[in-house]
């Protein structure tokens, strides 16, 4: 893709190929919305491209009784358009921010988990609901929970030669409101300048259970444990929710770089929290 | 790499390396020029196409990507001779200055309005947040959008 030729891309024939060509070197190529920008840039030079954006083993989104299989290489549009966001309506409040609506034709999930940047929207979800990614590769098939599969900025528990096959994505028990927040720096398009996504179960106005993921503010996603633990028995108002904003601040590491100042975005995630008041029925 | 896909309605054949970008497929190998090429990186959408009725940057996309799909692009708007409503309404609602963004803008607008013939001015707005224009200030372009939206529904 770079101005002076085109980079060598190879289309597998089937799953077991892409597998092989990848073990060789190759660099996989899903919707291409990262890697054809990151080569133009010369931030990457792959030997050669292994196209995996249609292999039907990677296509499709499978329901079951209690959960869902997504496979890597459906695209944000495809999501959007599936029945999952119905199911799980925090996928709708996260795709529908993701990029504009040609990138979220192109762009995958597999490949936006694979970038593993901590601003990568889908895995606000995934870290939400406690998905497993499915991966296959040489030695056969892995399945990690995400946490364990997204190691570092740009860095995976991917093994030389594997690629991600699916997702596997619970439904939770229970009807937890979804909320997500995302502030960057143009509307719509592109990545967080810092983000937060929850899962909130109410009764009346008291919080049964809480589950909150961050965006940008950490080396990966990351959840505020210690502040899911101490929602639960508040009451989703002012006064209870504005404690715990420090906590919230404090559990970020945020690393400065050109999308804003790490003070910033500690400041701004803890008043992040109060936003979670919009979930109260009576104010929505 | 062979390949062969539909464009705007007509099956063609070319012979490409598979890394090729659609932008430069469509510009330099078929001659259609419609398609602009701005930012090359997926921020402007001033390269936008649809394939499969769905918008792409062709700038992001390979050649080995539109195999066997159906790629329509500015030009093939045109039916018996005749601008599209989208067209008509980019020259009467002032939606054009320089026109550099406007097949993308087209191009991004005509997939709205196929999955959405009645969209509010916000729908509208969101909708078309991946495309850049440095002339309009885009209250024209919203407008035109509409003025299409209502062309099309009276038919
Ligand atoms: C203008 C623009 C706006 C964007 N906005 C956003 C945004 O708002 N939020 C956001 O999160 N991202 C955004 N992105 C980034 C990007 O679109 C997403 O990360 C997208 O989901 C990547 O998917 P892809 O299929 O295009 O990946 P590709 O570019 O094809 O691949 C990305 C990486 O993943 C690897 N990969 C892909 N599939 C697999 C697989 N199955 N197994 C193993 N490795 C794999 C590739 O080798 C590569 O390293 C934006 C990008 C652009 C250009
Ligand atoms: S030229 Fe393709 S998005 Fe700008
Ligand atoms: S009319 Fe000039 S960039 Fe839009």
């Amino acid at each position: 893709m770079k101005k002076t030729g085109p980079v060598e891309i190879v289309k597998p024939k089937d799953l077991q190929e892409a597998i092989a060509l990848v073990r060789k070197g190759g660099m996989p190529l899903a919707g291409g919305t990262d890697v054809f920008v990151r080569i133009r840039k010369g931030f990457w030079d792959p030997p050669f491209l292994v196209y995996i954006g249609e292999l039907p083993e990677l296509r499709g989104i499978e329901f079951r009784e209690d959960g869902a299989e997504v496979g890597a290489a459906v695209t944000h549009a495809e999501l959007l358009r599936s029945k999952l966001p119905q199911k799980l309506p925090i996928f709708r409040l996260v795709l529908e921010k993701l990029g504009a609506p040609a990138i979220r034709e192109m762009g995958t999930i597999g490949g936006n988990v694979a970038n593993a940047s901590p601003a990568g929207d889908t895995l606000i979800p995934l870290y939400l609901l406690e998905a497993r990614v499915n991966t296959v590769g040489p030695e056969g098939e892995r399945s990690l929970p995400i946490e364990e599969f997204i190691l570092g900025p740009g860095k995976t528990a991917l093994k030389p030669g594997e690629i991600i096959r699916s997702f596997w994505i619970p439904f939770p028990g229970g009807e937890p409101e979804a909320y997500f927040h995302k502030v960057g720096r143009r509307r719509a398009l592109y990545i967080a300048v810092l983000s937060l996504g929850a899962l909130v179960w109410l009764d009346g106005e008291v919080i049964q259970d809480a589950r909150l993921a961050l965006g940008a503010v950490a080396p990966t996603v990351i959840r505020a444990r210690g502040v899911e633990e101490e929602l639960r028995g508040r009451r989703l108002v002012r006064e209870d929710l504005e404690p715990l904003c420090d906590k919230l601040a404090a559990t970020t590491r945020p690393i400065t770089d050109v999308r804003g100042p790490d003070w910033y975005r500690r400041e701004a995630t803890g008043r992040l929290l109060l936003g979670l008041l919009r979930l109260r029925r009576d104010t929505a | 790499m062979r390949i062969s896909f539909t464009l705007n309605g007509r099956r063609v054949e070319v012979d490409v390396p598979p890394g090729r970008r659609l932008l430069d497929l469509l510009r330099e190998d078929l001659g259609l020029t419609g398609t602009k090429e701005g930012c090359g990186e997926g921020e402007c959408g001033a390269c936008t196409v649809l394939v499969n009725g769905r918008p792409r940057l062709s700038c992001l996309t390979a050649a080995i990507q539109v195999d066997g799909k159906e790629v329509l692009t500015i030009e093939g708007l045109r039916e018996n001779g005749e601008l599209h409503p989208l067209q008509r309404a980019f020259v009467e609602a002032a939606g054009v200055q320089c026109g550099f963004c406007t097949p993308g803008f087209i191009m991004a607008a005509y997939a709205l309005l196929k999955e959405n013939p009645d969209p509010t001015p916000q729908e509208v707005k969101d909708w078309l947040s991946g495309n850049l224009c440095r002339c309009t200030g885009y209250q024209q372009i919203v407008e035109a959008v509409l003025l299409a939206a209502k062309y099309m529904r009276d038919g």
